[in-house]
């Protein structure tokens, strides 16, 4: 250990209020008491937050409004669904492996709650006069914690699908496994970069390694370059991200889940508080991988450009605002893919994390190491060696990519340069079908519905402006609201509806 | 040395406090209200005839992904050690890794070739 610390030192500017690994381990024992209630009420409150700013966001995505009843604007919502699902009938199937049944759920949250203990959640901050990092602990093997539970919580799923002895819930544990440990690979994979530069697995040291930006000299003009690993590592993220959307199984990778091929997953039979167990271990996933994104790529708890030139922004108790704004932008681009995207199929999902992800990683990983190896060997900086090597190889990567896409996107395109011309089957010609009659449109040629045509809905309907925007809406005189999609009686709406001649 | 890791024991005594609490408290809090058809397999209609639990069967595949999983996995338990030591190891612990990255490459390229990655 001190061969390594001796070989990788720390960042020399590093701030005094950022914990080292001495720190970890030496407080008193009601402090420690007072960090493990912090960090499990701090998940369940994450959990309850990340349900309902889900649905609400989710929500607006569909032009809906969302939850907005219980509590002040709807945020009790969860807490009033966990409450009901507490006093829900507790079904015990009568098929299933009782011990196994009743284990599974348990197996699969424990490890979820562990995952977040080494999580750094701000710098060195005093609790009634006791210096402590704020930060549950920390090893020199920190990152591995995360990977482990991360792993066991597999068993919890898979246990749960053979338990409860039906079959949609054995095919969606099976799933769901074989999809975890799939993205397993590509997640450790693509955090294999960011060891290498932070030269450590520690969680606070790899928050200290983004704390201070190389100094680039470009072309005389000199300038702290980025220190987050995002910018330094863009592939490392990119693999990362999309790695943890599999493995937390959220869209559009919820193939366990998919409701129209296996109904519920491995959580079919379960109901009451085992299901919400369930549903707790997912979401409490979804927030620590969020929190080890913002770790190990985004700076952790350090402040954001614009606000660390800010002396104050790195100390007390400021940070544990910038990480949690990281988390809940990281939580919220889980949302808007599952707002956006439709779900994968499963082939082509195995497909691209075995046959794209885990070999891209790789050479990643290679093309890192050496670009660092030659520069620490040849003397460059890091500036040097990005301009030389790096900005030429993205090119030539780049180039490469989008030839390798055409070539198998060639068909598809072609098909939709015909479909464009015209037809929709591009060895058939299009066949002749009756022009769809509705009361709106007035077509000039097929029957109208009086002569047996079939009725269609209006397909010239407006779609309804934001729930947001409607509120600001500007109020016609006669009181009615104006464009707002609704079957208004104001006159210019009974025009529209000028079907009933 | 150890007493690092003693919080996370901590905490996983209070996860396990509270998960185990919960599903034991589960059905006594709830209703009962017994009904046969509650307790049968979620199906629609006709029980499932081949039951998980007295050897029902699922696709071989998931028994190849699970061994590629564990040869991959084993590369990354041997790259983060090198990755964290990469500065002390220097060009040597470079070139050692690629031969090996390399090595396994070459299992996996015959395992794509093979159609071992083609999920049909």
């Amino acid at each position: 250990m001190n061969l390594l610390a001796a070989a990788v030192p720390l960042t020399p500017l590093a701030a005094a209020d950022q914990p080292t690994l001495e720190d970890f381990g030496t407080d008193v024992w009601w402090i420690v008491l007072i960090k493990i209630l912090g960090v499990f009420v701090l998940l369940v409150l994450m959990t309850l937050f990340a349900i309902v700013f889900e649905r609400k966001v989710v929500a607006r995505m569909q032009q809906r409004i969302g939850p907005n009843r219980v509590g002040p604007r709807g945020y009790l919502q969860s807490l009033a669904d966990g409450l009901k699902l507490a006093f829900k009938e507790d079904i015990m199937p009568a098929l299933a492996d009782k011990p196994v049944y009743f284990l599974a759920p348990v197996i699969s949250a424990i490890p979820a709650f562990v995952a977040f203990s080494v999580i750094p959640l701000g710098p060195t901050v005093s609790i009634f006069g006791q210096r402590t990092p704020l930060q549950l602990t920390d090893a020199p093997i920190g990152v591995l914690v995360v990977l482990a539970m991360s792993a066991m919580g597999v068993y919890g799923i898979v246990l749960a699908g053979w338990a409860s002895g039906s079959t949609y819930p054995l095919l969606g544990g099976l799933r769901s496994a074989a999809q975890m440990v799939s993205y397993e690979i590509a997640m450790g994979l693509s955090i294999v970069a960011v060891f290498l530069y932070a030269g450590s697995i520690s969680t606070s040291e790899i928050v200290a390694a983004q704390a201070d930006g190389n100094q680039l000299s470009f072309f005389g003009l000199e300038f702290t370059g980025p220190s987050w690993f995002i910018v330094l590592l863009p592939v490392s993220f990119v693999i990362y991200a999309i790695a943890v959307v599999g493995e937390t199984n959220r869209a559009p990778f919820d193939l366990p889940e998919a409701e129209s091929e296996l109904v519920g997953g491995f959580h079919t039979e379960y109901t009451s508080l085992k299901f919400a167990l369930f549903f707790l271990a997912e979401y409490i996933n979804m927030v620590t991988v969020s929190a080890l994104a913002a770790t190990l790529f985004l700076g952790g708890w350090r402040a954001p450009w614009p606000l660390s030139l800010w002396d104050g922004a790195n100390s007390g108790w400021w940070p544990l605002l910038w990480f949690f704004l990281k988390v809940v932008a990281a939580l919220f681009v889980f949302i808007w893919l599952r707002g956006t995207l439709p779900r994968l199929r499963y082939d082509q999902f195995m497909r691209f994390g075995w046959k794209v992800l885990v070999p891209t990683a790789l050479v990643w990983i290679i093309a890192v190491a050496t670009m660092r190896t030659v520069a620490r060997e040849a003397d460059l900086t890091t500036g040097q060696v990005a301009l030389f090597v790096g900005v030429p190889l993205a090119l030539v990567i780049l180039v490469g990519l989008a030839a390798v896409s055409r070539a198998a996107n060639r068909a598809t395109r072609l098909a939709a340069l015909e479909a464009a011309a015209g037809s929709n089957h591009p060895t058939e010609p299009e066949p002749e079908v009756l022009p769809a009659t509705g009361p709106r449109r007035r077509p000039t040629g097929g029957p109208s519905r009086s002569e047996g045509g079939f009725p269609v809905p209006p397909l010239d309907l407006k779609v309804p402006p934001s729930p947001r925007l409607r509120a600001r809406e500007p109020v016609a005189p006669d009181g009615a609201v104006v464009a707002t999609g609704r079957r208004g009686s104001t006159a210019t709406a009974t025009e529209e509806d000028g079907d009933d001649r | 040395m150890f007493s690092m890791y003693v919080p996370i024991l901590g905490l996983f005594a209070l996860a396990a406090a509270f998960a185990v609490f919960s599903v034991a408290v589960a059905p006594f809090v709830g209703p009962r209200r017994h009904n046969r058809a509650k307790l049968a397999a979620y199906e629609c209609g006709i029980e499932p005839v081949d039951q998980p639990l007295t050897g029902g069967r699922f696709p071989v595949k998931y028994y190849l992904t699970a061994m590629l999983f564990i040869v991959f996995d084993i590369e990354i338990v041997f790259l983060y050690p090198w990755a964290v030591a990469n500065d002390a190891l220097g060009v040597f612990g470079l070139i050692e890794m690629v031969v090996f990255i390399g090595t396994v490459f070459i299992a996996y390229a015959y395992v794509w070739r093979r159609g071992g990655l083609e999920w049909d």
